[in-house]
């Protein structure tokens, strides 16, 4: 069960961490249509959290009233009763958030955070449709649910790789410069966590297809896929970049500011 | 046809409610006016994305994270539809953006305030909104058809950004000692500048006249401030806290609300640009529009490359 | 500031009538289109508004981030607004006048006995 506790949290927090990066677009994006356009997909994800988090929040009190085993639980202890989608989010440590790094990247410049959304909607394009036939129904409904749209942001991120790729020399410059800045953390996306592996989730069996996607957008875009380079790994465990907790600190301020309260 | 006549023809469409469409013939002051109009109604609608976007990363529950970029991103969907209403008249967004970004173009005053806490994301939502969409609603009639029928559309989506911000505040006045502290304390900030987003009074308007004349507007800033006035002195009972002012008290006789004197000074302040916010506020907005100046021209320089290789292939 | 210099208070414009005055170019200015949603299978595409694009293919999704974010459509027709022709104000009388007294066209032009009154 634990298993798959790890496993829902990280996929919520890989979908929390991206919205909220994206997030900080809203009222600052280079035109007013893609300012409205990168919310979107902002909402999306945040959407798709909820369901991940709702859904970790009924596995975790399930199973701790089966266990009863409350006084070794730390998130029982830290929030002193039902966990829910909002303690999850907002209780949560550094060191216990599952998400890919990538994700946690910095939004950068318009090229960075298109790059972050391509390379990480094609994965998540991939996984979902992977995880339609999971065992576990909910999972498989919510990897069916959140497959539409981020079929769209794939499409979406990708015209824009291809746009800013083979745009003018400043966006090629800047492209380039965001996919020496990205490319080192995507090769955790197929490097799979213990709970992965408990579940046997075969991450690795997504990245043929996934390289393919991204050469052939790189390819129309004039852009060349890096070769092999060492890549960073540990945000699916829990050891994640600096950047994480400055996230954190915002996301969390008012729940760590004025515990217990409702809004 | 001599001038006078078309501008008779003109007025008679409006004194029998014949909406004026972009290629009717019209006087070019009516012109100006609706062009300032819809064009600061545009600028307020992306400057006020700036004093909320600064909760989204900070909102307290992931339904209101939701909720409230809900809410910002439909601000920049009604923000376009308006620019897009003052296009008809004949002058493009992006003069229009460089009019904002040097301090000619003006927009809503309120948006020089700042978002101190949560309780002022309810605030803005229950008051500011609140006062919008008493100008909005009339504005669903007003006589020109392209900013009309924006206003139709906005209006609709207006419908859940007052509720939402009510509803903010209506928790918190239910919560903790912080909580019922936060909300009175924002209530206290945003009631005064909200009653000056009306304008100046009626005595001091000096657009007001002509614009009623041709139905741009259709009630004066006291009688919109006054309803305004009358509905929220009513609502805020139900959240158990009071509004800033010792004179409100309601008027058997005139049946509305009596209310102390605004402070116009600070007024007229925020208007010249010296309100809290004004310099953040516009360096946003440009800081925005500069580093994307690079992202509009890629993408218009893929589109003529793409273009062209089409061409190619066909020939 | 196109349109002031081109008219004045009470001054009748070239073309007599005041829109779609051509503003200035600009390299960095995507072209406008006009968006057209169905909101339903079987109805028609109505006109929704108008937005900023570089190309078709971004037209059509901002049209869908734009206009559809409360499920208002299920089909989008953009085409840029240069390329919409539309008839001139002033030709009213002889373009719409006409059909007026045609009344003959309308079905209630025709009294029939009750017994039909469903045709």
């Amino acid at each position: 069960m634990s298993a798959l506790i790890d496993y829902t949290l990280h996929l919520a927090d890989n979908s929390l961490i991206l919205g909220q990066r994206n997030g900080e677009w809203c009222g600052h994006g280079p035109i007013l249509e893609q300012d409205i356009a990168i919310t979107n997909i902002s909402l999306d994800l945040i959407g798709q959290a909820r369901s991940l988090y709702q859904y970790a929040a009924v596995l975790i009190n399930d199973s701790e009233l089966s266990v009863s085993s409350k006084a070794s639980s730390p998130l029982e202890r830290r929030f002193g009763g039902e966990v829910s989608e909002d303690s999850l989010a907002y209780l949560r440590t550094e060191r216990e958030f599952k998400n890919c790094l990538l994700v946690e990247q910095s939004n950068g410049d318009w090229a960075q955070t298109i790059l972050r959304q391509f390379l990480f909607s094609s994965y998540q394009y991939y996984l979902y449709q992977y995880l339609q036939t999971n065992t576990d129904t909910t999972i498989a409904a919510i990897a069916e649910k959140s497959l539409k749209e981020v079929s769209y942001h794939l499409r979406w991120s990708s015209e824009w790789v291809i746009r800013l790729g083979d745009g003018t020399g400043e966006s090629h410059g800047r492209m380039l410069k965001a996919i020496d800045e990205l490319w080192r953390y995507t090769g955790e996306f197929f490097i799979p966590a213990d709970y992965e592996k408990e579940l046997k989730i075969d991450g690795a069996s997504l990245k043929y297809e996934w390289s393919k996607k991204i050469k052939t957008v790189f390819d129309e875009a004039t852009l060349t896929v890096p070769p092999d380079i060492f890549m960073q790994e540990g945000g699916k465990q829990g050891r994640h970049t600096e950047q994480l907790g400055y996230i954190l600190t915002e996301l969390q301020y008012m729940q760590r500011a004025y515990p217990g309260c409702e809004w | 046809m001599p001038v006078q006549d078309l501008e008779k023809i003109f007025q008679q469409k409006i004194d029998e409610e014949i909406k004026i469409e972009p290629k009717d013939w019209m006087p070019d002051a009516y012109r100006k006016t609706n062009l300032r109009q819809i064009s600061q109604h545009a600028h307020s609608e992306v400057v006020g994305m700036l004093p909320e976007g600064n909760w989204i990363t900070r909102a307290p529950s992931l339904k209101r994270k939701l909720i409230l970029l809900a809410k910002v991103q439909d601000e920049g969907g009604h923000g376009l539809y308006l620019y897009s209403a003052a296009e008809t008249l004949g002058m493009s967004r992006e003069e229009m953006i460089n009019d904002l970004h040097s301090g000619k173009a003006k927009y809503s005053s309120i948006f020089n305030y700042p978002t101190l806490t949560w309780a002022d994301i309810g605030a803005i939502g229950w008051l500011v909104d609140g006062a919008a969409i008493m100008n909005q609603v009339m504005l669903t009639r007003t006589s020109y058809g392209a900013y009309a029928r924006a206003m139709v559309r906005i209006c609709k989506e207006e419908s859940f950004h007052q509720r939402q911000g009510f509803e903010i505040l209506l928790v918190l006045s239910r919560g903790s000692k912080e909580q019922k502290e936060m909300c009175q304390d924002a209530i206290n900030r945003w009631w005064w500048p909200s009653l000056m987003m009306f304008g100046p009074k009626d005595s001091e308007s000096t657009n007001s006249d002509q614009s009623m004349k041709w139905k741009i507007k259709r009630k004066s800033n006291d009688e919109l401030r006054q309803n305004f006035i009358d509905m929220i002195a009513e609502q805020i009972k139900t959240l158990g806290m009071k509004l800033p002012d010792d004179k409100l008290k309601w008027n058997e006789e005139r049946k509305h609300y009596d209310f102390g004197e605004i402070n116009w000074d600070e007024f007229w302040q925020v208007v010249k640009g010296n309100g809290p916010c004004n310099k953040q506020r516009l360096d946003a907005r440009r800081e925005a529009w500069e580093n994307g100046e690079w992202v509009r021209d890629a993408a218009a320089a893929y589109a003529k490359k793409r273009a062209a290789r089409q061409k190619d292939k066909a020939a | 500031m196109n349109f002031i210099r081109k008219f004045y208070y009470g001054d009748i414009p070239e073309d007599k009538a005041g829109g779609n005055i051509v503003s200035k170019d600009s390299k960095t200015d995507w072209p406008l289109w006009e968006v057209f949603i169905r909101s339903k299978q079987g109805l028609d595409h109505k006109h929704a508004g108008s937005l900023h694009a570089a190309d078709a293919q971004m037209a059509i999704e901002n049209a869908r981030d734009v206009y559809t974010r409360r499920m208002e459509g299920e089909s989008i027709w953009v085409v840029e607004s240069k390329y919409i022709i539309a008839s001139n104000p002033d030709e009213a009388g002889e373009l719409y006048e006409p059909a007026k007294d045609k009344i003959y066209r309308h079905p209630t032009f025709y009294n029939l006995p009750d017994e039909v009154n469903h045709m």
